[in-house]
């Protein structure tokens, strides 16, 4: 039966050989890593695995009714040193893969630096990684180099053999940023800001998606990721600029703006200040910064006065439909929100305290992405 | 739910069955009743873990400091543990077979009960109206959420308790009614150890933050 | 000013006649075709006046194997549903190449996968897997029903109100469109404004009441009810599992109803738990959702578990090998089960170590499963392996099982899994999983108990029919799915652009048509059994020679089960009644004690399923109204003291002297 089994698998295996199976062959070092990780484990169970699958069937047949030459004990149902074993095989198994587990998740965390370009080439001494702060609209990529002061969407470009690290966010609901020939997939979450460091090794154009489900319009939510010589980023970066208009704040928002198949945009000129400002959901003109409003939180809020100003300046910002007689105020900065707030209440100081550094992670369980600071 | 296992015996075979079984209704009511109160446990760790996490997200809002007044809600957690304890007086004249006694006992936990209740809701509704109510910030969500929630199960509480006590008024303490008595005696203390744990972790460390 | 459009707004809410779905050709289909078999099913009913017998034996019975049989049935008509939103996406991947958007526009496909996803666990596997539970522990422990009879029909009928939800937003309105977790903020207000998140969140809530309540009914029936000398190490091992898995269900759906309580308090009162803003945290529901989500896939296999150690030991004829270390691996496993749920989500950004915790957690888990493996086939060493339906059932699964279990280890290992997230490849894998361990389980526990529920064996040539294409089908419908993952494919898309990927797409289009098969051969096997009953009468109870208390007793059971609670001496305690010459007590009989049945489990549920739809659709007056029903019912319930009966000796000795009959016209036979 296993013979018929292994004869079964060979088109199988030869349709294999004629596809591109980019996560065990990917272009980039972190991807590969990990692919060789999946083969490595992969192998690692197989070594109990086959002999299971073998046993299984060599006792089915063996042991068959018909076979009356085989022997049956109908009452044996224990023997100590064969339980050790089955106890023993996984666990061995698992102690190496655990092993393996705990080394490579270290070593292939993204939000460590690389530490390598590739297997044989270290990381020239004061090489600079390449920033690109991404962020997922509805359903579109929209990439920012904060170093060139350009951006694009649904399309990015890197050079070969240059770390990169970016910078993760999303619009309104949650994505996941993927390149598979690249690296492993990050998540993208509105609000939050996550980090991928990567390295691209081949030129070559790779395709970019988001892996999680985001709505309707998810399905076209993909972008080409080329990896080019230096020289060529170094045209494609020129392009962008002569190609695009600038993307302001305004810009943003109407570019936020859910649409499908968005076709691939230019600009060349970026408001600086615009990512951290989506990260922080303050784009639109007029409302509280989350980092501001951590650090209110991390001073231990506002006194009367003060809530009844940021109060206005909340509802203002409040995403949440909610039925009340809302209005903007002029209050647009915490600054003026605490001026407000100090201004009925004598000598009370209160902006000493607010050192936006001081801005906590909201406690996510399991540690998780920490809340950019500005 | 079985008693007695016959030790007659045929043969050489041992006894394979119990002729004369006697069976006891409302065996596993207790222990049924003790799961269920571990799984609404569950609901309650829930609501605390999620205020753990979001209790310092103010939304550049009202702080605990700025909202809670312990004073009240020192009146509101004694009128809880006092009904607690009327309503272990309730059980001991339930125990002596009392029937007026545990009707009159039972009165007043209800009473304590509405009086928790009454200033829970006031210091709801001058929260809402100082503009702090649950949509105003995580914390706030969280607060009322968990707060509400232990409210509403004395709210439930209450309305099980006005039921059984026209149940002892219509059959009097019979078996069935001693045993519902029971298991809203556990769900009522049960209710009184969550307090403590909103009390403490949500009022007092609130307050101490 | 109260003008009309405030009137009809109160009155049916944010219901309207363009919450029809009259201009989606697919749905109208389906909605003619089911009312042309429900009226079908409604004249049959009338015309052959079963509707009382309906009532009085079935509806409102508290007999747990009738609610068990009631659990399968649901759980059998919403595996057609699931498997036909299952058909529709793979048709959908396997035509929308190259500019092709397919035939399902993406607010229908979208619905179709989440759907497809909430039926399956919750609609499906839960009520096959409750309902095998619910039929056979009491049998298995020698007890006459479960702790809490009328509770156990309100649970059964919870489970359908929650059915009814889901099959309703088919109808009336979407459903959720937001993959089968509904992450936030995609189910928040903002990104789902629509009635979908409402019908999930109470679809789930009231199916939920009942799932929890029939886990707490099950713990005590198991902790309280077993037969005298039964000792927990003495317990079935079917029974353990089923122990395991409702302890599972009562430590994790309570935080399942509280996350969904979070979240519609969210959509309905304004609160930030899971918003973007205002301090929200939407990790916090992916958390929380899969503290309840990942126990939630043991909740499925265990009792699966149960099914192949009962099976593996019947058919090859002797004593399970290492009982003891299979009730230890069964609590390690449950224990365990809680400390993995961040596996979902390592791509979150949680920290290295975090993640290497909960991969290496996740991992630990495979050593105790590994050992059952490793237990089942020890007891096929040096058995008499006879090669019956739920034995092949049981084989099929130790070989598709196992690769499933590699996979799913590969992708606890956190940096494999940055690449495999969210790909095909975990969506073949939990499939290889879900349907080698649960649904392979299921079919090898219909087919060996079904005798004892009905009298009577499957017919085994569709059986076997069944059987290959189901496995055949399988791996034809999920190793491409492999592939594609390893091609970097992700899960849940609607149109593609890469033409290479087709072919793979249209093999396992193949692989669903041919399951389409086993499930159309598995109907016409139980059609095909029922029309030749008399043929495969089976008389003696206990047809492949079983070794545990449900096989002492006639198929079926008479309503009492037991006519004299049995004594346990032994582990396989009718193998051992067998071996030692138990004899049939003939006489000596006494009246026996049974709960009566009550029609309070249907109206409540029934009163949920309202106030579900009011709050649905914002009827606030029915809400309200079916709020206060339910509390009217309830308390008018407890009013009710005479909840049993005593089944008069007369009927006993009748019932009785039948089976001696029976079993003397065996002998002569």
């Amino acid at each position: 039966m296993s013979r018929y089994r292994a004869i079964a698998l060979l088109p199988v295996m030869a349709a294999l050989s004629g596809c591109n199976l980019v996560v065990l062959n990917p272009s980039g070092d972190v991807a590969s890593q990990q692919g060789d990780l999946v083969v490595i484990s992969t192998l690692l169970m197989l070594l109990i695995i086959v002999p299971v699958m073998a046993l299984t069937v060599l006792f089915a047949w063996r042991y068959r009714q018909s076979n009356s030459t085989a022997r049956y004990e109908p009452d044996w149902d224990h023997s100590t040193q064969l339980e050790l074993v089955i106890w023993a095989a996984p666990l061995l198994i698992i102690i190496c893969l655990g092993a393996i587990t705990w080394v490579a998740t270290h070593k292939l965390d993204p939000y460590r630096p690389l530490d390598r370009i590739a297997a044989d080439k270290p990381i020239a001494a004061g090489a600079k990684p390449l920033d690109v702060q991404v962020v997922a609209l509805d359903w579109k990529w929209l990439f920012v180099y904060p170093e060139y002061g350009i951006a694009s969407v649904n399309e990015m470009a890197a050079p070969v053999d240059r770390p990169i690290r970016f910078s993760i966010t999303a619009s309104t609901v949650m994505n996941s940023f993927y390149v598979p020939a690249l690296a492993g997939q990050v998540y993208a979450m509105p609000g939050m800001e996550t980090k991928l460091h990567a390295v691209i090794n081949q030129a070559g154009t790779y395709k970019g998606f988001s892996a999680n489900y985001s709505g309707a319009g998810f399905s076209h939510m993909r972008f080409a990721f080329h990896g080019l010589s230096d020289a060529d980023f170094g045209g494609w970066v020129a392009k962008v600029k002569a190609d695009g208009g600038a993307l302001d704040r305004n810009g943003y928002l109407t570019l936020e703006q859910p649409s499908e198949n968005a076709p691939v945009q230019h600009f060349g000129k970026v408001d600086p200040e615009l990512f951290k400002a989506v990260v922080n959901m303050c784009v639109r003109p007029g409302t509280l910064c989350m980092s501001d409003m951590a650090a209110i939180d991390a001073a231990g809020g506002l006194n009367a006065g003060g809530l009844a100003a940021v109060n206005g300046l909340m509802k203002a910002s409040a995403l949440t439909a909610w039925p009340d007689g809302r209005s903007a105020t002029g209050l647009c900065t915490v600054a003026e929100a605490v001026d407000a707030a100090a201004a009925p209440i004598a000598g009370a100081d209160l902006r000493p305290s607010f050192t936006p550094s001081s801005a906590p992670s909201t406690g996510y369980p399991g540690g998780a992405p920490r809340l950019a600071n500005p | 739910m079985t008693t007695t296992v016959n030790t007659l015996r045929s043969g050489d075979a041992p006894d394979f069955y119990v002729r004369d079984e006697v069976a006891h209704e409302g065996g596993s009511t207790a222990l049924g009743f003790w799961i269920y109160l571990m799984s609404d446990c569950l609901i309650f760790a829930v609501l605390f873990a999620t205020y753990g996490v979001l209790s310092t997200s103010y939304a550049a809002g009202p702080t605990p400091k700025e909202l809670f007044d312990l004073p009240l809600v020192a009146v509101n957690t004694s009128m809880l543990l006092l009904s607690s304890i009327t309503y272990g007086f309730a059980m001991l004249a339930m125990e002596r077979g009392r029937t007026g006694q545990t009707q009159a006992w039972l009165a007043i936990t209800g009473l304590f009960g509405l009086a928790f209740l009454g200033i829970e809701l006031t210091e709801f509704a001058h929260m809402i109206h100082e503009g702090a109510g649950p949509w105003r910030s995580a914390f706030l969500s969280s607060f009322f959420t968990l707060v509400g929630t232990h409210g509403l199960h004395v709210t439930f509480g209450t309305v099980w308790l006005v039921t059984l006590m026209v149940q002892v008024a219509r059959r009097g303490l019979i078996p069935a009614n001693r045993r519902r008595l029971m298991c809203l005696s556990m769900f009522w203390h049960f209710l009184d150890v969550i307090w403590i744990g909103v009390f403490t972790y949500v009022y007092l460390m609130g307050v101490l933050r | 000013m109260f003008d009309i459009s405030s009137l009809t707004h109160f009155v049916f809410g944010r219901l309207s006649l363009e919450s029809l779905p009259y201009h989606e050709p697919i749905l109208v289909a389906t909605f003619a075709a089911v009312m042309l078999g429900g009226a079908a099913l409604v004249a049959g009913l009338t015309y052959f006046k079963l509707w009382g017998y309906l009532w009085t034996e079935w509806l409102t019975s508290v007999d747990h194997k009738r609610i068990g049989i009631m659990y399968m049935i649901l759980g059998l008509v919403m595996l057609l549903r699931g498997f036909a939103d299952a058909v529709m996406m793979r048709i959908q991947q396997a035509i929308a190449f190259n500019g092709s958007e397919g035939y399902l526009p993406a607010h229908h496909y979208d619905q179709v996968f989440t759907a497809h996803g909430v039926i399956m666990i919750f609609f499906v596997a839960m009520p096959l897997v409750t309902g095998l539970m619910n039929y056979v522990v009491p049998l298995q422990i020698g007890a006459r029903d479960v702790s809490f009879p009328f509770l156990n029909n309100f649970s059964f009928w919870m489970t359908v109100g929650g059915a009814v939800l889901v099959m309703m937003s088919l109808f009336i309105g979407e459903f959720a469109r937001t993959g089968w977790l509904a992450y936030p903020p995609l189910s928040g207000l903002e990104a789902s404004p629509d009635v979908g998140v409402d019908y999930y969140i109470w679809a789930l809530q009231v199916a939920g009441v009942g799932t929890t309540l029939s886990g707490i009914n099950l713990i005590c029936t198991i902790v309280k009810m077993r037969a005298p000398g039964m000792t927990m190490m003495k317990m079935p091992v079917f029974t353990w599992t089923s122990l395991c898995t409702n302890v599972l269900i009562v430590a994790s759906f309570p935080i399942l109803t509280a996350v969904l309580v979070l979240l519609s308090l969210d959509r309905y009162v304004g609160t930030h738990f899971f918003t973007n803003d205002m301090g929200g945290n939407p990790m916090m529901y992916v958390n929380l959702i899969w503290i309840w989500g990942h126990p939630e896939v043991y909740i499925l296999i265990l009792p699966c578990f149960g099914i192949f150690s009962e099976v593996t030991s019947t058919f090859s004829g002797k004593k399970l090998f290492g009982y003891t270390s299979m009730v230890y691996a069964t609590v390690v496993i449950t224990i365990l089960s809680y400390l993995v749920w961040l596996h979902h989500f390592f791509t979150m950004g949680s920290g290295a170590s975090v993640n290497s915790f909960f991969g290496i957690t996740t991992m630990i888990i495979s050593i105790p499963t590994g050992a059952k493996i490793f237990n089942w086939l020890f007891t096929m060493y040096r058995g008499r392996i006879r090669f019956e339906l739920p034995m092949m059932w049981t084989i099929a699964f130790m070989l598709t099982f196992v690769i499933g279990g590699m996979t799913g280890v590969l992708l606890a290992v956190p940096p494999a899994d940055f690449v495999l997230h969210n790909s095909l490849f975990l969506i073949a894998h939990f499939h290889n999983v879900i349907i080698g361990g649960v649904l392979f389980g299921l079919f090898a526990g219909i087919a060996y108990w079904w005798p004892k529920a009905f009298g009577f064996k499957l017919n085994v040539f569709w059986g076997k029919l069944s059987f290959w294409f189901w496995v055949v089908g399988f791996y034809a419908a999920f190793m491409p799915l492999y592939v594609l993952g390893l091609m970097g494919v992700t899960r849940r898309l609607r149109v593609f652009e890469d033409p290479s990927l087709q072919i793979w797409f249209v093999i396992a289009a193949i692989g669903a048509a041919l399951i389409a098969a086993g499930i159309g051969c598995f109907l016409i096997q139980i059609a095909y059994s029922v029309w030749k009953r008399e043929e495969l009468r089976e008389v003696t109870g206990d047809p492949w020679d079983g070794r545990t208390l449900e096989w002492a007793t006639s198929s079926p059971p008479p309503g009492y089960n037991f006519a004299f609670t049995p004594v346990i001496h032994d582990n396989d305690a009718w193998w051992d009644m067998k071996k030692r010459g138990y004899k049939r007590p003939l006489e000596g009989f006494r009246p026996i004690h049974m709960p009566s049945n009550t029609g309070t489990g249907v109206i409540l549920a029934g009163i949920s399923v309202a106030f579900g739809f009011a709050m649905i659709w914002h009827i606030w007056w029915l809400a309200a109204l079916s709020f206060l029903g339910l509390l009217a019912v309830a308390i008018g319930h407890t009013f009710n003291y005479n909840r049993d009966f005593h089944i008069p000796v007369d009927d006993v000795i009748r019932t009785e002297s039948e089976r001696t009959r029976q079993l003397s016209g065996q002998v002569q036979a």
